[in-house]
């Protein structure tokens, strides 16, 4: 059985989650451990905590917030955002992360996907891509870095091959075109490179409705969907958007 | 109204927190364990220290990553001569994850790399058009009845991530198996020893619940083995 995963993504600037979340009853808004506290309880699968501190100096401000989390809440939760070394990924991992993504880092260095594979496990190590739409490359989607602002010249469909051949256990997958736009995932980007890989594939970017969150797993052979603002804002909990998939005929774990 | 959280489960009977050394053999994040043991009632420590194993109630073994790296690990810290004492000693001794497979004679990951050989079986990479490896959570089938599912409601929803698991054999110590892409064994147990390839750690207030079950075996242990 397949079972599709249901994750909401938490920004995180110098350890506390920004952006807000509106859940009614939460005191701090910002404290990564109530939030992911609160979506555990409500039935999410995992979480990814996006760490957009700028400077690396602010690190362990987000290392002490992986403890935290780690040291109150039992589901898996992955960090990303500004992991450049191996240290970087030791030191969030011994805190109690149990992934790390890489993006720009691993472009400009891919051998830090195979350092931190062979060193922690496969299991551990996801690869962030962001892609969009471009004439340029062979697959019409092209790798860009720094969080969508830069162009790489990078096929997505090579680099996701490079990453799994890299020793990467997980892609998670984000449309630049679709971010923030809530028209849904882009699915034609999302069902090629699930076909492309034999490792799981995280949906990202776009997500406006819970059937989106539907289209993700049917048309775009995703293995977990990721989704933001429709959770953060109250629009839909966890268990709706379990109710409606499971009402798809997608495998999923009931909130 | 504060946020749930997962309630800590108060130790059976009143006693004190039962000992529950989590072996610490350099490999992986233990951090989660540890907690999830704390959360669970027990004074857990990640321990290499050999009196501290050997004076301890329960016994884990836990592991992540591959099968050749955790056997040298163990074998680098006298871990592996530790963990087998500690099956043989009869106190309660739990594997998660790797450290369920390590309990096997070998691996196909690992061909030629021998296991801790507590179960005779090998480890084989999980079959069939299925991806590896499996990264999501799924549905314990019960195989047999065993404190390590007591107090659980079916279904039980657990976390995995592996790529291979143990095979089935004649099925005599499988407590639990999972369905991806066929049966595929999820825990096992025989006399004091439990092991898990899922990670209890890893799976909400069900998995805090199977940790709970076993700090229960650690607190009865004593008293059972006199």
């Amino acid at each position: 059985m397949r079972v599709a995963r249901v994750i909401p993504c938490l920004d995180v600037d110098a350890g506390r989650v920004v952006k807000g979340v509106n859940f009614v009853d939460i005191r701090d808004a910002g404290d990564p451990v109530e939030l992911a506290a609160r979506y555990d309880a409500e039935g999410a699968d995992e979480l990814v905590f996006l760490d957009i501190t700028a400077s690396s100096d602010r690190r362990d401000t987000t290392v002490a917030m992986a403890r935290a989390v780690a040291d109150e809440v039992f589901i898996p939760f992955t960090i990303g955002g500004g992991i450049r070394t191996l240290d970087d990924a030791r030191l969030l991992l011994r805190a109690g992360a149990d992934k790390v993504s890489v993006n720009t880092a691993a472009v400009r260095r891919p051998e830090l996907v195979s350092e931190i594979s062979r060193e922690f496990g496969a299991q551990c190590c996801v690869v962030a891509i962001d892609a969009r739409s471009s004439w340029e490359t062979p697959s019409g989607y092209e790798v860009f870095t720094h969080g969508g602002r830069t162009r790489t010249g990078i096929d997505c469909l090579e680099w996701v091959a490079e990453a799994e051949r890299l020793g990467a256990g997980e892609i998670l997958l984000t449309s630049m075109d679709r971010d923030g736009t809530r028209e849904g995932f882009e699915l034609n980007l999302t069902s090629m490179v699930a076909a492309a890989v034999g490792i799981p594939v995280i949906a990202s970017g776009g997500v406006g409705s819970l059937d989106h969150l539907v289209d993700g797993v049917i048309e775009g052979k995703a293995d977990a969907v990721l989704a933001a603002s429709i959770f953060h804002y109250g629009e839909h909990t966890i268990a709706e958007a379990k109710t409606r998939m499971a009402a798809a005929g997608i495998p999923v774990r009931p909130a | 109204m504060t946020p749930l959280r997962h309630h800590r489960i108060a130790p059976v009977d009143g006693r004190s927190r039962p000992l529950v050394a989590i072996l610490d053999y350099g490999i992986g994040n233990l951090h989660s364990a540890q907690k999830g043991f704390e959360h669970a009632g027990a004074d857990a420590r990640l321990t290499a220290d050999l009196g501290l194993i050997r004076a301890a109630d329960g016994v884990v073994l836990p592991g992540v990553g591959a099968f050749a790296p955790c056997m040298a690990a163990l074998g680098r810290t006298g871990l592996d001569e530790a963990a087998l004492q500690a099956v043989q000693s009869g106190r309660p001794f739990m594997g998660i994850c790797v450290g369920m497979q390590v309990l096997f004679a070998g691996s196909d990951e690992a061909p030629g790399v021998s296991g801790l050989g507590v179960f005779d079986r090998i480890v084989r990479w999980i079959p069939g058009p299925v991806k590896r490896p499996q990264m999501q959570w799924n549905v314990l089938q019960r195989y047999c009845e065993h404190p390590m599912l007591d107090d659980l409601d079916d279904p039980i929803w657990a976390y995995f991530v592996h790529s291979l698991a143990p095979e089935m054999g004649d099925g005599d110590d499988v407590v639990a198996t999972c369905d991806y892409g066929g049966p595929v064994v999820a825990a096992v147990a025989r006399d004091n020893v439990w092991a898990a390839q899922f990670h209890p750690e890893k799976s909400s207030r069900v998995g805090l619940r199977i940790l709970a079950n076993f700090v229960s075996a650690a607190n009865a242990a004593p008293a059972a083995i006199g």
